[in-house]
């Protein structure tokens, strides 16, 4: 938590520390408030007082409500500029670092942990700060001032007023570690319904196929009472919090008052009145103890939560990103080419390879292809250009530099990477294309226009409501899977790049389409070099290269015609798609 | 995995008296119980009205006992005097020379004083015979007894001599001292003494009430969890058993996210608010018109004033509430937009880095960022100053109490214990005020939860099968197929299967083929009865499914799916699903069939693993559990609805035998992408846009050169 504070600005800091100061002030004057209270109190009890006398009391006590207010107000103000500043630096601070993160780091954390470390955990630290820090310079200051006040005030009644806030620390302690370890609980229950019922929604064709709606009702009922039982532990022993604190505080001053009148009775007649009006004082600061020790109470409960999500910021934000830039602007001697030299990849800390022994070279122009079967390493080959992962041993050329010697940002202006996914984000069909920076000018309409026809995408784009500007909406949910894909390719295709890199993404067209696709695409971009993963031997048999990969090592390589004479592997793949007189004709 | 959007912005709902309406009938089953606890809630609301008359009393009875019996001391200087009057003492003095222990001066001092006594008026008399020599006092004076204690005559004597120094002082400190050194016998007389009876039923009573209260308010709260968590339990059941009833049709327009959030999340506001809203109000609002009742009762020139007074800060407070409750949603909103950026970000960071996209991320997130900023500086601020406000208007009106009360005190219109309650009687007015507020702004919430679950509830359910009497037994059911003149449409208005009609002999292959989007899984929607034709039949050995149960349909079908839907348990268990007769070695027997037994072995619990391992499960390997599974399913029908699609082209070539001997017999229905796996089949469908359009062998399709042909030839077409 510490760490993050160092997130304060100058600014932020003066204002922490002139709340500081009001903040006792407001102490002052509510510790004063009683004071006033008990003379008005006395005065319209004392027959004969006069008016004038209330008014001034009232007046004055008036006055400490009123300026206690006014500087609430004003340390409320600071304070939630200040948390609300805090929060907004340290939001902004993570979000750059996570867009310096490799694939990798993404892939650590995962991404719907990096989202709740964005957003929840930067509010808890928010929230802590915004009341926490509050209550935690009040509370102090107002135990040991209100413990001041009533100090040598009566030994019987100090030892009452410990034992009460001894009791009340007690069971909020008592119930915090019986009830804290099993809040996690709940919200892995909260989890386990929620799980078994999106089981059930997305399983429901093949649940009702199988008659299973029992056999899930079962399941589900199981986390349902799970659930309950454990929720209902934990609110049932919430539920005696309230009672017992309402007791301990009530019974104090029940207590002071019993105490009082065996002490008054015993007195002598000079001492009764000092004994009378110390009660009266002591019962309403004894209160504000207890109050003060609660409000520290709550502050121990909170901190946890903050302390936690703080670490969980901090992870972030001190995670060693792992692919850092290269030195310098280079000027390359090739254009195009693409070399693996003896390349080993393995996940940091997996214990096997991915990737063993490659090595190849494509030139301008040319088209390499890699096929293989799930978990052959296709997709993780060619991760290495773009530098998502780094190589373990052996080099990735880029134009006969190595990868790692460009700055990233160059590095990606030669390259266009179509994803297995297609990713689209919020904003228009033109925006989507248009994604990015290629180092070049910006991309006109007609460029657009352009990438969409390449990508055989002008039929569905033109009918879409808004044409080019069309909207999508969040996750491209507005268009189909095989629309995507499309916009996805035109995208790269906009970006006029060296490279092409397509990783598994014709999947989601259907033969056709596909085929009318890449005859287009091969017409469009007659100078780049393309890198194709694909499944489907048709996408693939016409490439220039076509290397076979099978566990990680590549077990063939060379055209379709020569693979299918000397690589078992390839022939297998290729007979399961088509028949022998097929690949003949081929 | 945070919902995006955060924090539901509190939900006005669209008919809250009727939600609120329907939900109360929904916890009938609990009635007793809710009863019970709102009740004591009251009681204990009540109770706490009573506690602070009792404390003032308890005050007022410490501070009688303070003050010196005064009236004790009156007496005694009346009866003092009495005896000390010229008709008692005449005969005395007359005496007075006889007496042997007044010597000759004393005597001629008394004469003196004597002689002056006749013309002093009484309250001087004292004086001048305090002048009195003791031993003439003494002599003079007689015992007195009061309420039993005697007081001799020489502590008369003590006692007036203590009175003549204390002069015309009475009531300070120095009096009150001179009060502590009087002879005992006097002290005990005007000493204060506290009723300690009093103090001690009081005390009692007190504490029998807080004890009460405390107790009620356990018992209350733990009823109304009771309540809560069995009516949470009870809905999710019944949303649950819901989505088994509703027709498929249903989920097709509906998100499952939505369902999701009223499982979980809707179930759950519910749940908190009735445990802890319902309860608060029913006391507060007890507590606010009790306090109200009891000012009226007590002086209504004082209730008007405390109303009035603490008014002028509610109306402050619920401007604040209402500014700060739009800035409040609009951090919400703004909350929520952040999280949909940066989900989009984060889940596309490949996206992002490759097309140097960081640059604008960023520059759209601090935009975001900034605008969270300030809608969540406001929205704190304000609410924050809720508390400090209301901790004002309390002061407020406990001063414009006070002074009102002294104006009428001194007027004689009202006591002064009436201003004492009245103190305590505005604390208790303005609390409750804005905890009822706060758990309004919750019941709204509540009833919009309600609304969203119960529409859940209401939603049309699948047709009634009660009328149904056929059934066809599975083990002697011939496998034999007729669609005759099939309409359907998934929307009334467009009809995307028009007059289909075709005969599938027992143990034949059909195979359906076409585009995405074509349709080919409505024929299987079908066939499985998920959806209801419009028009037409299918006929299952000659019986329509119309008369057929889906129950029974269902289990006449073996079908395996694209998705490779498994559930949080082990391989074991999903390979076996809902059929308990399945022994292991059948489980091992259909692995070894798809070829996953090997997979399986190496894993350290081998058919123990946890398949919500993905690691180390591949979604290939998922496929085949779930084409296993399906193989454990006995049924003369089976359907493989791009079942293979997950698992690379040499694998399925495995399966692909496997699944021949499995079709071996059995009428089946193959839905491909792979145009390769279906080439031997006894029948294509081929679909476009939602129609058949040709129909036959491989090489009937092939010779006829139509949409089939071009399909099939364009795998293998030039373009790279």
């Amino acid at each position: 938590m510490g760490k993050l504070f160092k997130n304060l600005t100058k600014k932020d800091v003066s204002c922490i520390l002139i709340s500081l100061g009001l903040i006792i002030f407001q102490v002052w004057l509510e510790l004063k408030m009683p004071d006033y209270m008990s003379s008005i109190t006395r005065l319209v009890q004392t027959e004969g007082s006069l008016m004038k006398d209330i008014l001034l009391q009232g007046g004055y006590m008036l006055a400490c409500a009123l300026g206690s207010l006014l500087s609430a107000i004003v340390v409320g103000y600071f304070a939630s500029n200040v948390a609300s500043h805090f929060a907004t630096v340290v939001r902004s601070k993570i979000f750059h670092k996570i867009q310096s993160f490799g694939t990798e780091e993404m892939k650590k954390f995962s991404t719907s942990s990096l989202i709740t470390r964005t957003t929840n955990d930067v509010t808890q630290v928010d929230m802590m700060i915004g009341m926490g820090l509050q209550m935690m310079v009040k509370a102090p200051i107002m135990a040991v001032w209100a413990i001041l006040k009533i100090l040598n005030k009566g030994f019987e009644w100090s030892i009452l007023t410990a034992v009460c806030v001894a009791v009340l620390l007690f069971t909020v302690t008592t119930l915090m570690i019986i009830v804290l370890p099993r809040f996690e609980k709940v919200q892995k229950l909260i989890d386990k319904v929620n799980g078994v019922t999106r089981e059930n929604l997305s399983g429901i064709r093949v649940i009702r196929a199988f008659n299973a709606e029992q056999f899930q009702g079962e399941r589900f009922e199981k986390v349902n009472a799970d659930l309950t039982k454990q929720q209902l532990f934990n609110q049932r022993c919430f539920a005696t919090m309230n009672p017992i604190m309402n007791l301990v505080m009530y019974g104090l001053t029940l207590g002071i008052y019993v105490i009082g009148s065996f002490l008054i009775q015993a007195a002598g007649m000079v001492d009764k009145i000092t004994l009378f009006s110390n009660m009266v004082v002591f019962s309403q600061y004894g209160m504000q103890v207890i109050m003060s020790f609660l409000m520290l109470a709550m502050i121990f409960m909170m901190w946890p939560r903050a302390q936690i999500s703080a670490k969980r910021i901090n992870e972030i934000l001190d995670e060693q990103v792992t692919i850092q830039d290269g030195k310098a602007t280079l000027s390359t001697k090739e254009v195009g080419t693409i070399e693996f030299k003896n390349v080993n990849f393995k996940y940091p800390d997996a214990d096997e390879y991915l990737l063993k022994d490659i090595s190849f070279k494509v030139n301008r122009g040319e088209t390499i292809a890699f096929i293989g079967s799930t978990g052959a390493g296709k997709s993780s080959l060619i991760n290495l250009v773009p530098r998502f992962y780094d190589a373990t041993d052996g080099e990735v050329l880029v134009d006969g530099v190595n990868v790692k010697d460009y700055k990233q940002e160059e590095l990606h202006n030669r390259i266009g990477y179509v994803p297995q996914r297609a990713i689209l984000f919020t904003g228009t069909i033109s925006s989507n294309v248009a994604y990015g920076e290629n180092g070049k000018k910006n991309i006109t309409k007609e460029k657009i226009k352009e990438a969409i026809r390449v990508a055989q995408g002008t039929d569905f784009v033109e009918k879409m409501d808004g044409s080019y500007e069309a909207h999508i909406a969040r996750g491209g949910t507005n268009v189909s899977g095989g629309q995507k894909q499309r916009l996805s390719i035109a995208r790269a295709i906009a970006r006029d790049p060296e490279i092409y890199i397509f990783d598994d993404s014709f999947s989601a067209l259907d033969y056709k389409t596909d085929a009318t696709l890449r005859k287009e695409l091969k017409r469009y971009t007659k100078d780049a070099t393309s890198m194709i993963v694909a499944q489907r031997i048709g996408t693939i048999m016409h490439a220039d290269k076509i290397i076979v990969l099978d566990k990680g090592k590549c077990v063939g390589m060379g055209t379709h015609k020569e693979l299918l004479k000397n690589c078992d592997v390839y022939k297998e793949i290729a007979l399961s798609q088509l028949s022998e007189e097929e690949l003949k004709d081929a | 995995m945070p919902r995006p959007g955060g924090r539901r912005v509190q939900e006005k709902s669209k008919d809250f008296f009727g939600s609120t309406k329907r939900l109360i009938l929904n916890l009938k089953p609990w009635k007793y119980m809710m009863i019970l606890a709102l009740s004591l809630a009251m009681i204990s609301s009540i109770l706490s009205l009573i506690a602070p008359n009792q404390l003032s009393t308890f005050t007022d009875t410490i501070r009688e006992g303070i003050t010196p019996n005064t009236n004790q001391l009156k007496e005694l200087s009346a009866r003092i005097s009495t005896n000390l009057s010229q008709e008692k003492i005449g005969s005395k003095i007359a005496l007075i020379g006889t007496v042997d222990s007044i010597g000759e001066e004393e005597v001629q001092k008394t004469l003196e004083i004597m002689k002056e006594l006749p013309n002093a008026e009484e309250e001087q008399a004292l004086g001048y015979l305090l002048q009195l020599p003791d031993s003439v006092l003494l002599y003079l004076l007689e015992d007195i007894e009061i309420d039993k204690t005697i007081i001799s005559v020489s502590d008369q004597v003590a006692m007036l001599r203590l009175f003549s120094r204390m002069g015309g002082e009475t009531g300070t400190e120095k009096a009150l001292e001179l009060l502590d050194q009087l002879p005992d016998s006097v002290y005990s007389l005007i000493k204060p003494s506290i009723d300690m009876t009093k103090i001690k039923h009081i005390a009692i009573f007190m504490g029998t009430i807080y004890i009460l209260s405390s107790l009620f308010g356990y018992i209350e709260s733990y009823s109304m969890t009771t309540v809560s968590n069995h009516f949470a339990k009870n809905l999710r059941t019944r949303i649950s058993n819901k989505i088994n009833i509703l027709p498929l049709k249903y989920f097709d327009t509906h998100e499952t996210g939505d369902v999701l959030s009223r499982v979980t999340n809707d179930v759950d506001t519910i749940a908190q608010n009735l445990n802890n809203s319902l309860a608060t109000l029913v006391s507060c609002v007890t507590l606010f018109l009790g306090s109200i009742l009891m000012m009226f009762i007590t002086n209504w020139v004082m209730a008007i004033t405390a109303i009035l007074s603490s008014l002028i800060g509610f109306s402050l407070m619920f401007f604040l509430l209402g500014k700060s409750q739009k800035y409040f949603a609009a951090s919400q909103e703004a909350l929520g937009d952040i999280n949909g950026y940066i989900e989009e970000i984060y889940s596309g960071h490949n996206v992002v880095k490759a097309y140097n996209g960081s640059k604008s991320a960023i520059k759209d997130f601090e935009e975001l960022n900034n605008k969270l900023y300030e809608t969540k500086r406001k929205s704190i601020f304000l609410s924050g100053l809720m508390q400090p406000i209301m901790g004002f208007v309390g002061n407020f009106g406990y001063v414009a109490v006070c002074v009102v009360g002294a104006i009428l005190t001194m007027n004689g219109y009202i006591t002064f214990g009436v201003i004492v309650a009245f103190m305590i009687y505005v604390r208790l007015f303005t609390n409750p005020l804005s905890q009822i507020a706060q758990a309004m702004t919750n019941l709204q919430s509540t009833a919009a939860a309600s609304e969203r679950v119960f529409e859940f509830l209401d939603e049309k359910e699948m047709a009634s099968q009660e009328h149904i009497m056929k059934h066809l037994d599975r083990s002697k059911v011939k496998g034999e197929i007729t669609f005759k003149h099939v309409k359907f449409g998934y929307d009334e208005t467009r009809t995307i299967i028009n007059d289909f009609s075709v005969a599938v002999k027992p143990g034949q292959k059909v195979a359906i083929v076409g585009p995405t989007g074509a349709g080919k899984t409505t024929m299987v929607n079908l066939l499985m009865k998920f959806y209801e034709i419009n028009d037409g039949e299918i006929l299952i050995d000659g019986v329509s499914t119309k008369e057929l149960t889906r129950e029974n349909i269902h289990e006449l079908f073996c079908m395996v799916l694209q998705d490779t839907w498994l559930f949080e348990g082990t391989i074991g268990e999903n390979i076996k699903f809902n059929k308990n007769s399945v022994t292991e070695e059948q489980i091992w027997e259909a692995c070894q069939v798809v070829g996953v037994d090997h997979f399986i072995k190496t894993l350290p619990g081998a058919l123990h693993s946890n398949v919500g391992d993905t690691d180390t499960i591949s979604q290939g390997q998922k496929q085949l559990f779930t084409i296993a599974r399906g193989m454990l399913e006995d049924a003369p029908f089976l359907i493989l609805d791009e079942a293979t699609s997950n698992v690379d082209t040499r694998t399925e070539e495995l399966v692909q035998k496997a699944m021949d001997k499995l079709t071996e017999g059995r009428t089946s229905f193959i839905i491909a992408h792979r145009l390769s796996t279906i080439k031997n089949a006894d029948l294509i469908l081929v679909m476009k846009e939602g129609n058949i359009i040709e129909q036959g062998t491989h090489d009937e399709l092939m010779k006829k050169k139509g949409f089939y042909e071009g399909l099939y030839n364009s795998q293998f077409e030039k373009t790279i």
